[in-house]
């Protein structure tokens, strides 16, 4: 069945309607592009039609592209892929142009016929450019649709006229929230944001009428006398936007994400000619990031990676284990999250705590949450008042009667867990899944204290939980299939990402975050000026630098783990950082919650600047190391633990191991993971790097064998382990 | 075969506040350039095709100073149509660029005098009139790092570690010094009263100098780029990219430690030995050596110290040899930094004052300061002077001058 179908009604209408099968959304490839564009043929050339309605079958209008569509034209150009993107995407751009013209007359604008969109709801990205090429955009009255161009956030940009059009619609300043941020709106704000043109009950009706209305339909910018709104960049109100603009975009980007630099780049060179030309030049830049080796990483971890991820990829066969009923244990920060999100995901769910009173803390946790988006108005009252009413807060094991899973959530220790779990095994049914939500204790040992260990399994949740897009999914020695799909099952009714990992120490988020921390710390030990350490790590997109992550997760919880990490390794322990950290400690320096870490803080804990009192202590040398040394140290230290965790089965799948990183903790999103920035490097360079960074400072840094193995075949991470994609 | 290139004559007009209310502002560009043109020629008694060309350093060359404003001087001057003119930019090293691409053309044989110099009117053609790829540009001003020069300055206090009591002391002697040079008369042979076309007399002094200028007067000023450093846009994020051993820029300069917004103009004539022989005039100085450099361009105006170092590695002097140096006061801190890098003696440096008082008419300052120098080298009878200025987008320009 063709995607694109059109009718013609006896007013003369075409109603052109984009319906992909098989699809929740549409979404836009080759086949598409030529069959709306056979549509607009048949209204441009038939005289009986007047105008077009171009709408959609479903209750959104379009969720974008497939971006498998761009890397097939890089692919069937072969030695040229650089000419098959731009030639692939001036073709995009000429079907769009089409659209907007309409069969005027080049220079009289005489003539054409109108073509409106019509949007019964969501419509992101190539959804929204389809329509912005249109000559007038109507929107049913959805406050659930969204609006907007998110292209940024996967590591590209509005490559479809999105961007000249938006810009060359509301200006520099205007258009930069909705391009650079990726800002979704609803119908009615994406209106006043000058996005679309209408609100309307009805789109296609109200579409219909306004074709049929003999509307002006020459845009502004095919018009005489079209000034860029916000002034052209040699316009003097326009100079300052644009030189502002590449100010704030590299302060915010931190100057690694091309993204952003080639959108404002198109914008800025756009602004100075001709509409088509501006396309054209939107093409050059598009290209040149679709070439760039950080926007394939990052659309194959942050887009195409992660939703298979979402969708179950590494889902055991086994029947639908969707959650009813969750009892979570322990109603601390923590345990309240859980509960919260689970409650939004209309899962019913009961509370426990020792007392009351801490039962109903957590939930008044959930309560104080929703608040705050009803006085956003993101949430409904109603539906607030609904997902409270979800959550039962008691001390009642009783309660736990029927739920087929449990979360615990209680304090990190062997022996608490394991009471309250065989306390919570007594009352809950044969099949239901007890789940431990734990950052340090290994899962197999956890087990233990259940008599099912194949329904026993850890689901490592990030604080704070709502935030937090990543669930880290460990398998106990004796785990089963069930329990595994059922922690997948709950994560994805959470809408949050997940990974399955083989349980070992710090399973692989704190295997890789930890020694990060630690570096930060080292460095500071050998003299390395603290601010370099910091701007070293931002300036290679990690979001907090090593000491600023210590502050937040504190300097006793780094004691503590190191006291235990040293009890169970014994003589292997590297005590280097003990020094400096349990100094701190001593100096009740304990990070954000004391007011007083590696950073001051001011008597509202908004942090200032670093605390002189460290050069004291440890003085800064006068010889500092080069940039490109300091984050090469920070990120191989992260890169080399994800490999090692690939070496000893505990990930299992490489787009697990750079999905999870980018969501669970922010590493370098432009490089798409560690193990993708491995590949971006090349497996060569890395254990040339590595040779030379473990001569330098240390054996922690030594070539794991796997990478040596894959610079001597000349070989990747994804060329070797990269899954197969799935028939959709 | 090389000749050898010397400065005959130098003139400059006093500086004019560059503001609506500046005395100059009523006079346009063409015309205080066509006055320094005509003091050149009437002092020298120019006829003819007296000089092969005339090469005016400007700016911001749009509307009034676009269109080769040089040959447009030229041909409003008394000086023969049959002399060609040369508008060119090197942003604040302009005039003395002018003066040293003059001589080197000497030097080189290609004729045997020049008139360089420049104008700059920033009250009536603004700073930034002519737009810069380099600030608005994302593919250039992204990658570059762009930062003003304000912030680039704050960046060379912070780098190097000059505190406000630092640049406002030396601001404060910058204005006594400027004072007290009118009060004894120091730029006499150089100064040429601005006039109207009746012959009135606009402008005699610069306009800029505050006398009396102390701490106390300076400490009330607010920090200039603290805002579009910290809030917005936020060009102290953009710096600390390129600078990542940096904590924050520490915002030090304001209105009374950098250079003045003024108007004004300067020519200078050069020509070989032989020239002046044949013209009658004494040559008042050789240009012994000129240099540029392209340095870091986002912290920007370090450029005095390595077109200084360029200077001693291709000359063999050394900064100790000199008896006087003019290093720009665009900004407090590209002094003190030429000090502190090189161990300089402040008594020997803009011992008449500089920018901070008298101001920094962008296109003719480096033609002023060579005129300066010259005649300071000669009131103290003394023998070798550097000048030197910094230059936007991480330029330098020194002039080195012997007296004959």
């Amino acid at each position: 069945m063709a995607d694109f179908t059109m009718k013609t009604g006896d007013d003369g209408v075409a109603i052109i309607t984009w319906d992909v099968e098989s699809k929740s959304m549409n979404v836009a490839n080759e086949q598409a592009f030529m069959e709306l564009d056979g549509c607009i043929e048949e209204v441009l050339s038939n005289d009986a039609i007047k105008g077009a309605v171009i709408t959609s079958g479903k209750d959104s209008f379009a969720g974008g592209m497939d971006l498998n569509v761009l890397a097939r034209m890089k692919e069937d150009a072969g030695e040229e892929p650089a000419q098959g993107l731009f030639d692939g995407i001036m073709k995009i751009h000429h079907l769009l142009r089409k659209i907007e013209r309409a069969g005027m007359e080049a220079k009289t604008n005489k003539g054409g016929k109108p073509i409106a969109a019509a949007l019964p709801g969501t419509a992101v990205g190539i959804g929204l450019e389809i329509p912005l090429a249109c000559h007038r955009i109507f929107a049913s009255d959805n406050p659930k649709a969204k609006i907007g161009l998110p292209e940024i956030m996967v590591g590209i940009f509005p490559g479809a006229g999105g961007t000249t059009r938006l810009a060359w619609k509301l200006g520099a300043m205007a258009a930069s929230p909705l391009l650079l941020q990726g800002k979704l709106n609803d119908p009615k704000k994406a209106k006043a944001a000058g996005v679309i043109d209408e609100v309307v009950d009805d789109p296609v009706a109200a579409a219909r009428e306004w074709v049929l209305s003999e509307p002006k339909i020459v845009k502004p910018w095919d018009e005489k006398g079209y000034k860029f709104p916000g002034g052209a960049p040699y316009h003097p109100a326009g100079f300052m936007t644009f030189v502002g603009a590449s100010a704030m975009v590299n302060a915010n980007t931190n100057g690694v994400y091309p993204a952003a630099k080639a959108l404002l780049s198109a914008v800025y060179e756009g602004a100075m000619v001709p509409f088509d030309t501006a396309l054209k030049i939107e093409a050059r830049w598009f290209t040149n990031i679709l070439m760039n080796p950080s926007s394939s990483a990052m659309i194959r971890s942050l887009f195409l990676n992660k939703e298979a991820l979402e969708k179950g990829a590494v889902r055991p066969d086994v029947p639908d284990q969707k959650v009813k009923k969750v009892g979570v244990m322990g109603a601390g920060m923590m345990g309240a999250g859980i509960a919260l999100v689970s409650a939004m995901a209309g899962i019913e769910v009961v509370l426990i705590d020792q007392a009351q009173e801490s039962a109903d803390k957590g939930k008044q946790y959930a309560a104080d949450f929703y608040a705050k988006g009803v006085s956003r108005g993101k949430l409904s009252q109603e539906k607030m008042d609904t997902n409270l009413s979800r959550i039962t807060a008691t001390t009642d094991y009783e309660a736990l009667k029927g739920a087929d899973l449990i979360v615990e959530a209680v304090f990190e220790d062997v022996g608490v867990k394991a009471e309250v779990t065989k306390n919570v095994l007594k009352v809950v049914g044969e099949d239901c899944i007890f789940a431990t939500n734990t950052s340090t204790l290994p899962i197999t040992e956890l087990a233990k204290a259940s008599d099912k260990p194949d329904q026993f399994i850890g689901i490592h949740f990030f604080s704070p939980v709502e935030k937090m897009m990543l669930v880290e999914i460990i398998k106990g020695a004796e785990t089963g299939d069930r329990a595994v799909a059922k922690a997948l099952d709950y994560v994805r009714q959470i809408k949050k990402t997940p990974i399955v990992v083989n349980d070992a120490r710090f399973f692989y988020a704190n295997r890789c975050i930890i020694p990060y921390i630690n570096e930060g710390m080292r460095m500071v030990q050998e003299g390395v000026a603290p601010a370099l350490i910091e701007n070293a790590a931002k300036l290679v997109g990690m979001p907090l630098g090593p000491l600023q992550l210590v502050d937040e997760t504190s300097i006793d919880l780094g004691v503590k783990i190191a006291k235990a990490t040293k009890q169970a390794m014994g003589a292997d322990y590297d005590e280097t950082v003990d020094e400096i950290l349990f100094w701190m400690f001593e100096e009740g320096r304990l990070g954000r919650k004391s007011n007083s870490g590696f950073y001051e803080y001011d008597e509202k804990g908004k942090r200032q600047g670093l605390w002189e009192g460290l050069a004291a202590h440890y003085p800064v040398a006068d010889e500092q190391p080069d940039l490109i040394d300091v984050q090469h140290r920070l990120l191989m230290i992260q890169s080399l633990e994800a490999v090692r965790a690939l070496e000893e089965d505990v990930l299992m799948d490489i787009r697990e191991g750079d999905v999870g990183a980018i969501l669970g903790w922010g590493f370098a999103p432009w490089s798409g993971g560690p193990l993708s920035w491995l590949d971006m490097i090349g497996a060569a360079y890395a254990v040339e790097r590595t040779g030379d960074l473990t001569t330098r400072f240390g054996e922690r840094f030594e070539t794991p064998a796997l990478l040596k193995d894959l610079a001597a075949n000349n070989d990747s991470f994804y060329g070797r382990f990269q899954p197969a994609v799935a028939a959709e | 075969m090389t000749t050898d290139a010397y400065i005959y004559d130098a003139v400059r007009s006093p500086r004019g506040k560059g503001r609506k209310d500046g005395a100059l502002h009523e006079v346009t560009s063409a015309r205080l350039s066509i006055q320094m043109l005509n003091a050149i020629k009437e002092r020298n008694g120019l006829e003819g095709h007296a000089v092969e060309d005339v090469i005016w350093g400007n700016v911001t060359q749009v509307m009034e100073q676009g269109g080769c404003l040089a040959r447009t001087a030229v041909l409003g001057s008394d000086l023969d149509e049959s002399i060609p003119g040369l508008s060119i930019n090197r942003f604040c090293a302009s005039g003395m660029e002018a003066v040293n691409l003059a001589a080197n053309q000497v030097r080189g044989g290609a004729g045997h005098a020049y008139i360089a110099g420049g104008v700059e009117m920033m009250g009536r053609v603004p700073m930034g009139a002519d737009g810069a790829a380099i600030a608005a540009d994302p593919s250039l001003a992204m990658e570059q790092y762009f930062v003003p020069q304000g912030i680039g300055a704050d960046i060379i206090a912070t780098e190097y570690g000059f505190s406000r009591d630092d640049a406002d002391a030396f601001a404060v002697e910058s204005q006594r010094r400027a004072a007290q040079a009118w009060d004894e008369n120091r730029f006499e042979k150089s100064i040429v009263t601005v006039r109207d076309q009746n012959g009135l007399p606009i402008l005699a002094e610069d306009e800029y100098i505050r006398r009396g200028t102390d701490m106390q007067s300076l400490g009330a000023l607010k920090a200039a780029f603290k805002e579009q450093g910290e809030v917005m846009p936020g060009f102290d994020k953009v710096a600390l990219i390129k600078y990542p051993h940096l904590e924050k820029v520490n915002h030090i300069h304001h209105a009374g430690n950098s250079s003045g917004i003024v108007d004004g103009s300067a020519a200078v004539l050069i020509g070989s030995k032989e020239y002046g022989e044949r013209m009658g005039l004494k040559p008042r100085a050789r240009i012994k050596y000129s240099a540029k450099i392209g340095s870091d361009p986002t912290i920007n105006l370090t450029g005095p110290v390595p077109v200084t170092e360029k200077m001693m590695a291709e000359t063999g002097l050394k900064v100790s040899d000199f008896d006087l140096f003019e290093v720009n006061e665009a900004f407090s801190s590209v002094v003190l930094r030429f000090m502190q890098a090189f161990d300089a003696d402040h008594d020997k440096i803009n011992v008449n004052g500089g920018a901070i008082a008298m101001g920094h008419p962008l296109g003719a300052t480096g033609a002023i300061i060579i005129g300066t120098l010259l005649d300071e080298l000669e009131r103290q009878d003394k023998e070798l002077g550097m000048a030197t200025l910094c230059v936007a987008s991480g330029m330098g320009a020194a002039t080195v001058l012997e007296r004959v």
